[in-house]
């Protein structure tokens, strides 16, 4: 019998280069790491500008180039290997200390900044450059916000690099974060415009449209600062709801928003700890309406209390604005929401708490041409597209019965067909008639999971 | 045949696609008692989902497609236990552990298990297969810690387990009778193509090669095996996908006829009254002509169940399979068939076949020479629509009348790039008097023109 033996040549060579690049990028971030740290307690004996922003930047290089040996040796079918299996990922001992320093970050930040003052010092000349203004908590916390995204966009892209949708998709969220959410205001304070995020809108960004905002963004930035009143209320009332016909709320979310930004990038390594139980979305319904209620509601206690001059409400909604602001503004987005990444999964604050998520997702369900169409009966249940939902949405139960999936909370994120072994997902905008419909070559259960 | 009655007791065996199908359809049109008995688990779960369990992409209750809550609420009785024995003049069920179980209608869906060829060694320590949940977890302990695992067998769940080995570093070696990789079901370039790929991901494959025996070390575990041609490769672990058998040794006695599988009609009916067989576990007696005599799949396996819940629900329908449909994955590279393609073409044969330079994406129609008749299409790398691609052969559609729907077929991710423009080159190239149609017909008007989806929306 002829037998033909092929063999290729073994890997040993390039996974050693591989290996020693792997740990020039740890000590890297080592070295970064440490910068960061003497920058933040020693500020008093070495320059913070020195060991905080050179620690940064000698960080940044040490990540990319870890992440770059770790990724790009992988293939598309390999890029979640061991995720359940490694101790970060599946919400072991690393992932809790990763958690606590986050959390902590975030509880420093908000509430004691004075503690952060040698790397606030640090990112000095950098605030100076872009701002023309002296650096502050909010500034360090920005700075290291749209690297986290910059860098761990990297990570996705090379991850995903298969797919053209998620490379333009995470170019588009590295995008907006870096030239909307960082640069433009940053250069708006330079040119002593008012700081306006042209990406945020309310409800997300609830004060954009109270009265006081408004007052101040008309009185200060003349010209531009009407301009900018006026690009808010078109994108909350007019942009919003027209973009999401069309394309579903992920035109926001997954390509636009910084805080989705984020969670796409630097929270793709934890998007299957979402809770996917029907508990979980119980809560879900629970809490995300009412707050979109609760600005909704704010906002006209503001103005009517604007337009009475005080009379009618006294300082009691201003009470109002304020507890919003420390609760959901800070507590959820922030602590929560960012702080928990490594245990809760990446998409905390969009699914319990966003108002904008809420108004986006009322938008979707009711009044869009989007759906996650099923491929006939080509499902085999295996669960990736509901462990890998960042959401905690259990497509599965859809896919498997043939059916779209049309869900207020879906962002379009597009990972449930990337993930899917066979194919059976496609997000797609299609037309309003027979959106529901499922595919007629399997037939359905007709249980709803929330009655 | 009646509907089942309510106060009737419908016992299903085994807890696979088959099974929970079947329990969820006849629940949706009865109020009868259901009980399904599994050894394997408790709980259903995606068996071909095993693979992504040990390589750590999900855990063990991320493949279990129903919580708890689905099974009390549905009211359909799980029952962890294994039956010893079915006795059908009782109409009772023998359980290891729980207590008797009295059916007034049963339906054996027991699924199958690796087939062993008898190889000298086979049943030493680290010689296995991949079907059930215990040989999973017997297949985490089995290669904790190898270097070198064989596999013996060219099929889909061969290149499963080559796939979860390479996840954890493991030197694989696939033995494979034919001189391509899956060469019994592909095409030659198809099968070129994968095999190629399967390569890239540092399996070897030793082709036209068969195992001989199965060699142990002084502790009975393997040290290697020998293959026909003389070869022997040291290993930890050996692999055997060479194809399934029926879980049906408990039915001995059972009065219930058997000759591979368990002997039934077109209605899934076996020779006992009230009692049935149907996906894995199932054996037609008169398949229909060109038709397989077993069915081991995941999408048959709940076809069957369909038909038969149909039939147990008072509306008697015999099993008629329609086009035919498959899908896999190997390594990175998706397959869908859609229709039949065989691995030989006979002179009737003819086939429009594109593939990319980097040869990880192909696309093959395959038609009649002289009518043409759309007999099949394959897929790698390329997705198409179920729905539209079942239309076509259902209705027995020409290549001709395809091409002028072909671009509403494409279920690739947006911004991911076409290629039907270079299939319908070569087609025009083919068929040069061919017209390209007036006006292109979107994937929604067509899916509207032929009614391609369900009334029911349940969502």
């Amino acid at each position: 019998m002829h037998t033909a033996a092929i063999s290729h040549p073994t890997a040993s060579s390039s996974t050693v280069s591989q290996d020693t690049m792997k740990m020039a990028g740890l000590i890297l971030i080592s070295i970064g790491l440490l910068g960061i740290l003497v920058a933040a307690v020693g500020a008093d004996y070495i320059s913070p500008v020195l060991t905080g922003l050179g620690g940064t930047i000698v960080f940044t290089i040490g990540a990319l180039v870890y992440i770059w040996q770790s990724r790009l040796h992988r293939s598309s079918a390999e890029q979640n290997h061991g995720l359940w299996q490694q101790d970060a990922t599946s919400r072991g001992a690393s992932a809790w200390v990763i958690g606590f320093v986050l959390t902590g970050f975030y509880v420093l930040l908000y509430w004691f900044p004075d503690t952060l003052q040698g790397l606030i010092q640090a990112m000095e000349p950098l605030s100076q450059w872009l701002r023309g203004r002296p650096s502050d908590q909010w500034f360090l916390y920005g700075t290291f916000y749209t690297l986290a995204i910059l860098v761990m966009g990297v990570h996705a892209l090379l991850k995903y690099r298969n797919s053209r949708y998620h490379i333009i998709r995470t170019i588009s969220v590295m995008f907006f974060q870096l030239g909307f959410a960082f640069l433009l205001p940053g250069l708006l304070l330079m040119l002593n415009k008012p700081e306006y995020y042209f990406t945020y809108f309310w409800p997300l960004k609830y004060d954009y449209l109270f009265p006081g905002t408004i007052d101040y963004l008309v009185r200060d930035g003349a010209a531009l600062g009407v301009f900018m009143v006026f690009w808010g209320a078109v994108f909350s009332f007019l942009a919003t709801p027209v973009l999401t016909y069309f394309y579903g709320k992920r035109w926001y979310c997954s390509w636009v928003c910084g805080c989705g930004g984020l969670a796409e990038t630097a929270g793709d390594p934890y998007r299957h700890l979402s809770d996917k139980s029907r508990k979980a979305w119980r809560w879900e319904v629970a809490i995300i309406y009412p707050i979109l209620g609760f600005v909704i509601l704010t906002t006209l206690f503001l103005w009517i209390n604007s337009w009475s001059e005080g009379r009618l409400l006294g300082d009691l909604s201003g009470g109002f604005a304020s507890t919003y602001g420390f609760f959901i503004g800070a507590m959820f987005s922030g602590v929560i929401g960012v702080g928990f990444y490594p245990l809760l999964g990446n998409r905390v604050w969009c699914r319990f708490g966003c108002p904008m998520a809420a108004y986006l997702g009322l938008l979707q369900k009711h009044f869009s041409r989007f759906r996650i169409t099923t491929n006939g009966a080509q499902c085999i249940s295996c669960g990736n597209c509901s462990t890998y939902c960042e959401m905690g949405i259990d497509v599965r139960w859809y896919a498997q019965q043939g059916e779209p999936i049309i869900r207020a909370s879906c962002v379009g994120c597009g990972i449930c067909a990337h993930v899917c072994p066979r194919g059976v997902l496609k997000l797609e905008n299609g037309p309003r008639e027979d959106r529901y419909a499922g595919s007629p070559m399997i037939k359905r259960d007709e249980l709803r999971i929330l009655s | 045949m009646e509907k089942i009655k309510a106060q009737e007791h419908l016992v299903i065996i085994g807890n696979g696609i088959a099974g929970v199908t079947l329990a969820q359809h006849v629940r949706q049109g009865s109020d009868c008692r259901i009980t399904m008995v599994s050894s394997e688990s408790p709980l259903h779960f995606s068996r071909t989902a095993l693979m992504y369990v040990y390589m750590g992409h999900m855990r063990f209750q991320d493949i279990v497609p129903y919580a708890d809550w689905y099974w009390q609420e549905q009211k359909i009785e799980l029952v962890h236990d294994y039956v010893e024995r079915v006795e059908t003049n009782d109409k009772k069920l023998v359980l290891r552990n729980g207590a008797p179980l009295h059916y007034d209608k049963l339906v054996l869906a027991t699924g199958s298990s690796a087939a062993y060829h008898d190889w000298p060694g086979q049943m030493l320590k680290g010689v296995q297969g991949l079907v059930s949940l215990q040989d999973l977890e017997q297949m985490q302990a089995n290669t904790a810690g190898i270097q070198a695992a064989v596999i013996v067998g060219g099929g889909l769940i061969g290149v499963e387990m080559a796939e979860m080995l390479r996840s954890r570093g493991i030197a694989v070696t696939m033995l494979i009778r034919d001189e391509l990789y899956w060469n019994n079901v592909l095409p030659k370039e198809e099968a070129q193509l994968v095999t190629d790929h399967i390569q890239q991901h540092g399996v070897e494959l030793l082709l036209q090669e068969e195992l001989q025996e199965i060699l142990a070390d002084a502790s009975g575990r393997v040290r290697g095996l020998r293959t026909r041609s003389g070869k022997e490769l040291p290993c930890q672990f050996v692999g055997i996908t060479t194809g399934v058998k029926p879980n049906i040794d408990f039915l001995k006695g059972a009065g219930i006829d058997i000759d591979r599988g368990i002997l039934v009609n077109e209605f899934f009916e076996t020779n006992q009254p009230g009692v049935y067989a149907l996906s894995d576990c199932a054996q037609f007696r008169n398949p229909a002509p060109g038709e397989p005599k077993m069915e081991q799949l995941w999408y048959t396996g709940r076809l069957h169940a369909e038909v038969l819940a149909s039939t147990l629900l008072g509306d008697r329908k015999p099993y008629e399979r329609g086009p035919w449909f498959n899908s896999a994955k190997f390594f990175d590279i998706e397959y869908q068939t859609y229709g039949i393609v065989p691995a030989q073409f006979t002179e009737q044969h003819e086939s429009l076949y594109w593939q990319n330079e980097a040869a990880t994406k192909a696309i093959r129609f395959l038609y009649e020479k002289g009518t043409a008749r759309l007999l099949g299409i394959n897929l790698l790398g390329v997705r198409y629509r179920h729905d539209l691609c079942h239309h076509w052969l259902q209705q027995g559609y020409t290549l001709h009348e395809v091409m002028q729907e072909l671009p509403a077929v494409n279920f690739d991710p947006e911004f991911f790039q076409r290629y039907e423009e270079e299939l319908l080159h070569q087609y025009y190239t083919r068929f040069p008097d061919r017209q390209p149609p007036v006006k292109q017909n979107t994937w929604w008007e067509l899916r509207k023109r032929f009614s391609l989806f369900s009334d029911s929306t349940s969502c």
